[in-house]
């Protein structure tokens, strides 16, 4: 079995966000695996671990993104293979770059995160596996596989839905699916050994007019500044008198 | 410029969403005086779709079948498929939900389309439409333009004004899907959610735990409390990661973004990336034992106490001033 995993660099979540001239500043940022992307590698580990598979990682970035790609190495991944070009911000250039890639790869599984924290889109994956004529199950929380044929589980609008998909299939991971392991020391040794291959655009045989961006950012702000309200004092019974009079006014 | 504009209106149980109008109502200030077609998918249909097309519009849709009682992306792609050849929209516009998310990326990529996605609010300029969205969860906001036509753009649940537009009279056109042979996936077994939930996202008033709560027993008295608010209860990843609580009820940077009207933290101390899930909640009121907790300096009520102690003394004293109100 070949797995494909397609992951992200993002921001740790407890980073704040700085703008300096209007743009995010990424000076002294901890880098992470996408949370979601986080799960996505390490179910892909299991699979190979309980059935047996190769497990290839990819990731559209900059050169900075080879740290995320070894840390899934370490993980367990087989190999990594690093699309260089932060030019990329449009979901549809990106997904462009990876469907280049996979179009004449085989494989059965392909997962990636529910969504990146942060751009939050959830665009990338899905607009791949609908490219590449693939069905999908997003937001598994659990996934069977057994054959050509994957059961995955997952929750919508608090209904909690099983549904079977043929494969090859892409199937995006959703929080609870498991707990991704922290790669130990000696493996992290042994990634380094692992084959990380970097593309670039051209290789992949794309022009710049084909992925041109189709959107464009035109500002970012920051969200006004909450202020510290009122401590309520008193007993726990007049706290508790005083919060229920502020409730029952804020919802009349 | 006028636009011809779909929007794919949810239903859910055969009635028409809140989000469904939102949609429709984005998509009137996107049409600028041009077209909107509205489609409504799933078994039975037609009362909302027959709702919605009192509000005006060129045409509404009902696509039903019974292998669409359940969405299904591919399903539910199959069924929309001829409406987008026929239709050729300049824009598709779709609620940022479950199901609304999990679409709108088909249809992009089927139309080689850009898509702005989790909108909260949008703003004409210029004779341009200018779309607001939240990055890193609410951390920060960007707003984008669209270089061309055509293009998707989902929108956020609760955060645009709902079409307001009467008197419609478009009429109701009612086809019939049928599942094709080789569909590659399938909804095997829906479990309804328990009557208690009330969707997170949806929820005018959220009661959140978190570590604080100490259990999964601790999770009682909140449920309490939000029986008597018809609150839908929340957690932080704390909360979650110790297992006192499934992972669907995670508000956070990892988890889900509420923006409620009131949201009610107990035992939550207000991690930077829980904070990045709920601060844009209107009224924040926190309960934690530790008076230095993060939490308090965005709350805009803070009460220094034991939760067990307040929460259900508060459930009780609401529960009283209701029965009061009612008198």
């Amino acid at each position: 079995m070949h797995v494909v995993v397609l992951m992200k660099q993002t921001f740790d979540t407890e980073e704040r966000i700085r703008l300096v001239d209007g743009k995010i500043a990424e000076d002294g940022v901890k880098w992470i695996i996408n949370p979601y992307d986080e799960y996505a590698v390490e179910e892909a580990i299991q699979l190979k671990e309980n059935q047996g598979a190769t497990v290839t990682v990819v990731s559209v970035g900059n050169e900075n993104t080879t740290q995320a790609l070894r840390t899934a190495l370490a993980m367990g991944a087989d190999e990594a293979v690093l699309i260089e070009a932060p030019e990329l911000t449009d979901e549809r250039a990106i997904a462009k770059a990876i469907v280049a890639y996979l179009k004449d790869k085989s494989f059965d599984v392909l997962l990636a995160g529910n969504f990146s924290v942060d751009n939050g889109a959830g665009q990338v994956a899905i607009r791949v596996a609908h490219a590449l004529g693939l069905p999908h199950i997003a937001a598994v929380t659990k996934l069977t596989i057994d054959g050509n044929q994957a059961t995955g589980v997952r929750e919508i609008d608090g209904d909690v839905q099983t549904v079977t998909a043929t494969l090859p299939a892409l199937f995006t991971a959703q929080q609870g699916l498991n707990e991704p392991r922290y790669p130990s020391l000696p493996n992290i040794m042994k990634a380094k050994k692992k084959p990380l291959t970097t593309l670039t655009l051209s290789d992949l045989g794309l022009s710049s007019d084909e992925v041109a961006a189709k959107v464009e950012r035109v500002e970012v702000t920051l969200p006004p500044k909450r202020q510290a309200g009122q401590k309520i004092t008193g007993t726990p019974d007049e706290q508790a008198e005083q919060l229920a009079e502020i409730l029952v006014k804020a919802l009349r | 410029m006028p636009k011809k504009v779909l929007v794919i209106a949810e239903q859910r149980d055969g009635k028409l969403r809140q989000v469904a109008l939102e949609a429709l109502g984005a998509a009137r200030t996107i049409a600028d005086g041009g077209s909107i077609v509205s489609v409504v998918i799933g078994n039975q249909v037609k009362d909302a779709a027959s709702e919605l097309a009192q509000h005006p519009q060129d045409k509404v849709i009902a696509i039903e079948g019974a292998s669409l009682a359940n969405y299904d992306s591919e399903h539910y792609y199959l069924a929309l498929g001829p409406v987008l050849d026929e239709v050729q929209p300049d824009v598709v516009v779709l609620g940022h939900t479950a199901s609304g998310r999990d679409l709108a990326p088909k249809i992009s990529a089927a139309l080689d389309a850009p898509q702005v996605s989790d909108v909260v609010s949008l703003e004409v300029q210029g004779g341009e439409v200018l779309f607001k969205r939240p990055i890193y969860a609410g951390k920060a906001f960007e707003t984008k333009r669209v270089l061309s036509t055509p293009y998707v753009v989902t929108v956020r649940p609760n955060n645009l004004a709902p079409d307001a537009e009467q008197g419609g009279s478009a009429e109701v056109d009612v086809r019939a899907f049928d599942e094709p042979a080789d569909v590659k996936t399938r909804v095997v077994d829906v479990q309804k959610k328990a009557s208690t939930g009330r969707d997170l996202t949806e929820a005018r008033v959220v009661v959140s735990g978190g570590r604080g709560v100490k259990s999964a027993d601790g999770f009682k008295p909140l449920y309490e409390l939000a029986d008597v608010l018809d609150a839908a209860v929340g957690a932080s990843r704390a909360a979650c990661d110790a297992g006192y609580c499934d992972y669907s009820l995670q508000i956070g940077q990892t988890g889900k973004v509420v923006t409620p009207d009131v949201y009610i933290a107990c035992g939550i101390s207000g991690a930077i990336q829980h904070l990045a899930g709920m601060s844009q909640s209107k009224l924040i009121i926190a309960i934690n034992k530790d008076a230095e907790a993060p939490i308090f300096e965005i709350a805009d009520y803070g009460v220094v106490g034991d939760l067990f102690e307040i929460v259900p003394k508060l459930t009780e004293k609401l529960r009283e001033k209701m029965a009061a109100a009612r008198a």
